[in-house]
């Protein structure tokens, strides 16, 4: 009795839920979107580790625009108070030191699983055909996360944002005619000062935040036009269920990756709270300890090099001579080649659509011509990045065989001809590569 | 301008550091971030601020508000201010050629290691304008503003100019091993007013990683559970 009983009440109260999902529906694609989104968006069913980075990247941005809210509410951006209020926030703010390792952990780990759903892309040909916008909507969202951490870099006003952003609002100025405008203008202040700190501001917690909310949503919704992609790199669209239509490799992405992406989130969350709770400065990479020097415009500190993640692209614009100038001309000395290669070894990503012309998509039935080239390519990204960290002297100079070169700047050049070859011969090397038969279905 | 600095930073002053001793850090150490923390009030305090850290943080190194007030405060402060010092910024500038920087976040910034071994590292210098050297400090030229603030405990170190090595030739009211554990004190809390919340933080960790360990079998067990049929 009292079973049935139950069921009539539980019925009642499904009846009253469909139909308040019933009136949504009929004035908002509540149930459509659901479905077209997660329980009827069909993603091939091999999706391996790599697969894991797309959704982790989401969940990061999520959790850096949370512990923002929280860190504004107790932030100053004043050139006076800034620095203080960090450390007011550190202890005195409930939960506050949480709250700002959480988001300055955030930012380093946002660019860890950035660059590793960059590297999934690239290994099994994501970019390709019919995968460009999405591809290049992750490249627009990679620049502006680049933008926002910059920005966001500034605001704790130690030493090392200070430095930083003089350094890297310099570099504009090296851009011929309009640059010393340019730098002036994003620096609101011949120097940086309390109005370049107002305004990072803005841009960090404004203006960015807006832009890259609203790439991810276009680079989501390619993905679920065209469909995702596979560790295979063959289009499981084309293998439909004759009655249902439903790709013969696909599964609804809710539930099936809805509760793998758990289990990655899981593991993710105990490296991100290994980190945050046991290392949160990781050795000086993620929090440098110059930056717990209030910034101090009349001390220069004698090595200045950014975080971690922008160190590849900073030993590119070391590496590059500067232009010596043509004194006959008139034509002064200019830094400028090196912040154009600095520029363009970010900027090529976008390229990579074009530039691969391989009859396969994925590294499985690629050639070992090929896997040499990424390989190259890996660990010149990874030399750069080191060498970024590191004073240009680190490793001594040659001798006056070869003009006493500093040793650390010679190998630089060396990987970053390395890292640009692996993009402007690409189209050269993947028509050559010798390239396996792709199968029908994909191989789990 | 600035450019050829971050070009060819000149690193070389910086890195060529001096050997630093290991800081016996023990934040579980109750007694001796007491003694460090009497240390700090009584010697640093007249010239260093603190300017981020409150009285009565002392609370969670085991120190009463009664201890507090009675042993610590001077000039009629309260518990809940933060440690300020009396001295103008602009005095100071004109006594020692530099404003004494604020100690909240000191060994966040140098380390540990270097703040023991700085305090252990004062050797009489006729040559400088406080009659003080410290390697440490300054590598290269070990030039410091700071005098010697603790020779009358340390005694008086003579630096021999081609060993590199530093004797006592004067000794002061503690012996080395009394001195160094003062040092030793004073370090660690030092380290501890840096980040006071660093044993919360520590502890609470075991807390996440632990709930963290048993979420991940059971949403492992549910991801088996759902993909038991896709093969």
């Amino acid at each position: 009795m009292t079973n049935k009983k139950t069921v009539e009440k539980k019925s009642a109260v499904a009846n009253a839920f469909d139909a308040g999902l019933n009136w949504v529906d009929a004035r908002f694609p509540l149930t459509s979107n659901i479905k077209a989104h997660l329980t009827e968006y069909y993603a091939p069913k091999n999706f391996n580790f790599w697969y894991f980075f797309g959704s982790l990247s989401l969940l990061v941005l999520v959790l850096q625009i949370l512990t923002g809210i929280f860190l504004t509410m107790h932030y100053k951006p004043d050139a006076s108070l800034a620095f203080a209020s960090v450390e007011y926030i550190m202890r005195d703010v409930p939960w506050g030191w949480l709250i700002r390792y959480m988001h300055s952990t955030g930012a380093s780990m946002f660019f860890i699983v950035v660059y590793l759903h960059m590297f999934r892309g690239i290994i099994y040909g994501s970019y390709r055909n019919p995968r460009e916008l999405i591809w290049l909507f992750g490249v627009a969202i990679f620049l502006c996360l680049m933008g926002e951490a910059f920005f966001g870099y500034l605001l704790p006003w130690g030493q090392m944002s200070y430095w930083g952003a003089q350094v890297i609002v310099n570099l504009f100025s090296a851009i011929p005619f309009i640059g010393p405008d340019v730098s002036e203008w994003l620096r609101g202040d011949y120097l940086v000062s309390d109005a370049t700190l107002n305004r990072f501001f803005a841009f960090h917690v404004i203006a960015l935040p807006f832009v890259l909310a609203g790439l991810v949503a276009a680079h989501i919704i390619a993905l679920h036009e065209v469909g995702s992609n596979n560790p295979d790199g063959i289009e499981i669209k084309k293998l439909k269920d004759k009655k249902t239509g439903i790709p013969l490799d696909g599964i609804p992405f809710h539930p099936y990756y809805t509760v793998k992406d758990i289990v990655g989130t899981v593991v993710f969350l105990m490296v991100f709270s290994t980190i945050i709770f046991f290392a949160p400065e990781m050795g000086g990479y993620f929090l440098e300890a110059n930056n717990f020097v209030p910034a101090n415009p009349l001390v220069t500190p004698a090595h200045i090099a950014p975080v971690w993640y922008f160190t590849p692209y900073y030993s590119i614009l070391r590496a590059v001579p500067p232009f010596p100038g043509v004194s006959m001309l008139g034509i002064p000395p200019s830094l400028f080649p090196g912040v154009a290669a600095m520029g363009l070894s970010v900027m090529v990503f976008a390229l990579l659509p074009w530039l691969d012309k391989s009859p396969v998509k994925s590294i499985r039935y690629r050639g070992a011509l090929y896997k040499k080239w990424l390989s190259a390519f890996v660990v010149s990204f990874i030399v750069l990045g080191y060498l970024g960290t590191e004073p240009s002297n680190v490793w001594g100079q040659f001798g006056p065989w070869l003009g006493n070169a500093e040793r650390a700047t010679v190998v630089a050049r060396i990987f970053m001809i390395i890292y640009f070859a692996f993009f402007i011969l690409m189209p050269w090397y993947t028509k050559k590569d010798k390239t396996l038969a792709v199968p029908e279905r994909v191989t789990g | 301008m600035l450019l050829p600095c971050v070009l060819f930073p000149l690193t070389v002053l910086a890195n060529a550091g001096a050997h630093l001793d290991k800081a016996p850090i023990d934040a579980s150490n109750h007694d001796s971030l007491q003694r460090g923390a009497r240390t700090f009030v009584n010697n640093c305090l007249n010239c260093h601020s603190a300017n981020y850290m409150r009285y009565n943080r002392l609370l969670e190194i085991g120190l009463t508000e009664k201890q507090i007030k009675d042993n610590l405060l001077f000039s009629g402060e309260k518990v809940g201010d933060t440690m300020k010092v009396a001295i103008n910024p602009v005095d100071a500038k004109k006594w020692f050629g530099v404003a004494p920087p604020d100690l909240s976040v000191e060994v966040r910034a140098r380390g540990a290691d270097w703040v023991y071994s700085y305090m252990r590292s004062f050797y009489r210098d006729d040559t400088s304008a406080t009659g003080w050297s410290n390697c440490v400090f300054d590598p290269v030229t070990c030039k410091v503003s700071m005098p010697h603030v603790l020779y009358e405990l340390q005694g008086e170190q003579v630096m021999n100019h081609e060993t590199h090595q530093l004797t006592l030739s004067k000794p002061g009211k503690l012996s080395v091993a009394e001195y160094d554990a003062l040092a030793g004190d004073l370090t660690n809390f030092l380290a501890f007013m840096a980040e006071p919340a660093k044993q919360q933080r520590n502890h609470l960790g075991w807390v996440v990683l632990l709930f963290l360990g048993v979420l991940l079998v059971l949403t492992y067990k549910l991801k088996k559970a759902y993909w038991k049929d896709i093969h």
